[in-house]
């Protein structure tokens, strides 16, 4: 299944290039540079999915709120870009870890549907909240390094897509290292394959849910600001952003962190590329045709294994 | 060094446990032996936290530790290999000993080499394996990587529960073997077995579980000779 996919997203990609030149280069790279956000919030429901069961709907919300209040900061007042970042994303992760002492700890032995519900109500929240503090006009935010576009073969790209690639990988790296190479992390991995034997070793599933949950929302918060350049900040994008990444997610198999990545970035080509083709209005429906096809043809996802822990 | 008085413990409305009183010497091998569903694993699980008691007590070590959460118990020094294994499948062998010690694992490097290389010397089998997934191993290596990742955390007291479950009797023997070496050097083990001959040999006290009570207690050597535990147990 894995070769059968990519060998068709190859060949579309091909096809896409011979036909289109550097249009068509210009699709793939602007897909690669939306599509890194979206493995990053699908990364965010991975670790929480994968950690506790729990899906995470308030996740898009963690990145709506990193670029609004990187626009408090920075554009608003006058913060210097790199302090505003931590400052928006040292928010954000306080507002997840205190969600998850609050209201996930409290429900930790109620069934995840329960939870699940609770975390609907919570995005609905803070989208109000955001609506209340911002206002429902989309704000923009300046690139951290100019827009000044690098021209590639015909094919133009802002600076500010290198600052998502590069933090995309990076984040990618430090949660491979995270959850494969220190025994918190595998811990964590641990407690989600068998939740007894862990505890009996020694690991908190507590500990383990709030650790998932910072860093979900550190992970969502991150990639709405970085993104915020390039597309714009409201209050109303985390729905949008979420459901692509819960999409990217399922694509590449719920809880696997590199099925996160290929899924995010295969979404964004996928979406931009349908966005060229067909009139854009139905960009979006590209993400939730994948979605449903997804669900009934192969469900474990490309990357996703039957026991849904983090490799 | 370990008491337990008068515990009970439901699942629901249904009682597993029925004001069940045992004592486990330091230095001793207890089991507790009995059919299935008498509530032998539930004792077990209700000793390391994973089961919550509704009435009674359990002691360890002059400290009432009844509904303590199983992450602090194992810190305590009491370290419980469960049922049917539970390895973690999709990890290596040494991960799953590495994960053993988890609870102590702001400990220095050089303990940690200890312990490791003791483990891998009662079981040398792991040693070999090391690097392989702990799902791929057989039943007798995962119930001895079970027991290995128990080691891992220095416990005072053992808690064992089945480990010749779906054993060839060789492989049982060899394991017994073990946890009579392990014994010697000084651990103490509470051992729930199905197997009662086995069990009654290795140990020092025994008691009988029958639907949720203590039926029967005292000297392992006496049990053995005991008749209904003949009849009942040893066929």
């Amino acid at each position: 299944m894995i070769y059968g996919s990519a060998t068709v997203f190859t060949l579309l990609l091909v096809v896409t290039l011979s036909i289109k030149g550097s249009t068509g280069l210009q699709w793939i790279v602007s897909g690669l540079t939306v599509g890194s956000i979206y493995a990053l919030v699908a990364m965010g429901f991975s670790v929480i999915y994968s950690s506790t069961r729990v899906i995470n709907f308030a996740q898009g919300e963690f990145s709506m709120l990193g670029g609004m209040l990187m626009y408090t900061f920075a554009s608003k007042a006058g913060v210097p870009v790199p302090l505003a970042f931590i400052l928006s994303v040292i928010i954000v992760t306080l507002l997840g870890a205190g969600f998850e002492r609050l209201a996930v700890h409290p429900l930790r032995y109620s069934s995840v549907i329960t939870v699940i519900i609770v975390t609907i109500g919570f995005s609905i929240f803070l989208r109000a909240v955001a609506k209340w503090i911002w206002g429902s006009d989309p704000v923009k935010i300046a690139s951290f390094s100019g827009d000044k576009p690098i021209r590639f073969l015909g094919a133009a790209l802002v600076p500010q897509s290198f600052w998502v690639f590069g933090f995309t990988a990076l984040a990618v790296l430090l949660v491979f290292l995270f959850f494969n190479r220190t025994i918190v992390g595998k811990g964590m991995t641990a407690a989600a394959a068998n939740p007894d034997a862990a505890s009996l070793v020694g690991i908190s599933t507590s500990t383990s849910s709030l650790i998932a949950w910072t860093i979900a929302a550190a992970l969502g918060a991150a990639a709405g600001i970085i993104i915020a350049p390039i597309k714009f900040a409201a209050y109303s994008v985390g729905t949008m952003l979420g459901l692509k990444g819960f999409a990217a997610a399922i694509l590449g198999g719920l809880g696997s962190a590199p099925g996160a990545v290929v899924g995010g970035l295969i979404l964004g080509v996928l979406e931009t590329i349908a966005a060229g083709v067909f009139p854009s209005g139905y960009k979006d429906a590209v993400a939730f045709l994948i979605l449903i096809l997804v669900l009934l043809a192969w469900p474990q996802g490309l990357l996703g294994r039957r026991q849904d822990v983090m490799a | 060094m370990l008491r337990v008085e008068k515990l009970s413990t439901f699942y629901g409305n249904i009682q597993a446990l029925r004001d069940v009183t045992i004592r486990v010497r330091r230095g001793s091998i207890t089991t507790i032996i009995g059919a299935n569903g008498a509530g032998k694993t539930t004792l077990l699980r209700t000793i390391s936290g994973l089961n919550k008691a509704r009435h009674g007590l359990i002691i360890f070590e002059d400290q009432d530790i009844t509904n303590t959460p199983p992450n602090k118990i194992v810190k305590m020094g009491i370290s419980h290999a469960p049922q049917g294994r539970q390895v973690f499948g999709d990890m290596t062998v040494a991960e799953n000993l590495e994960l053993g010690r988890y609870s102590r694992r702001f400990a220095n490097r050089a303990e940690y080499k200890q312990d490791i290389e003791m483990v891998y010397e009662v079981f040398p089998i792991l040693a070999e394996r090391s690097g392989q997934l702990a799902g791929t191993l057989s039943g007798g290596e995962q119930q001895m990587l079970a027991v290995g990742r128990a080691l891992m955390s220095r416990p005072k007291l053992l808690l064992l529960d089945e480990p010749s479950m779906g054993l060839a009797p060789k492989v049982i023997q060899s394991i017994f073997k073990t946890l009579f070496r392990l014994h010697e050097q000084g651990l103490s083990i509470l051992l729930v077995e199905q197997d009662a001959k086995i069990a009654l040999e290795t140990a020092d006290y025994g008691y009988v579980m029958r639907t949720g009570k203590v039926a029967l207690g005292g000297d392992a050597g006496e049990l053995l000779e005991n008749e209904e535990v003949k009849k009942i147990y040893l066929g």
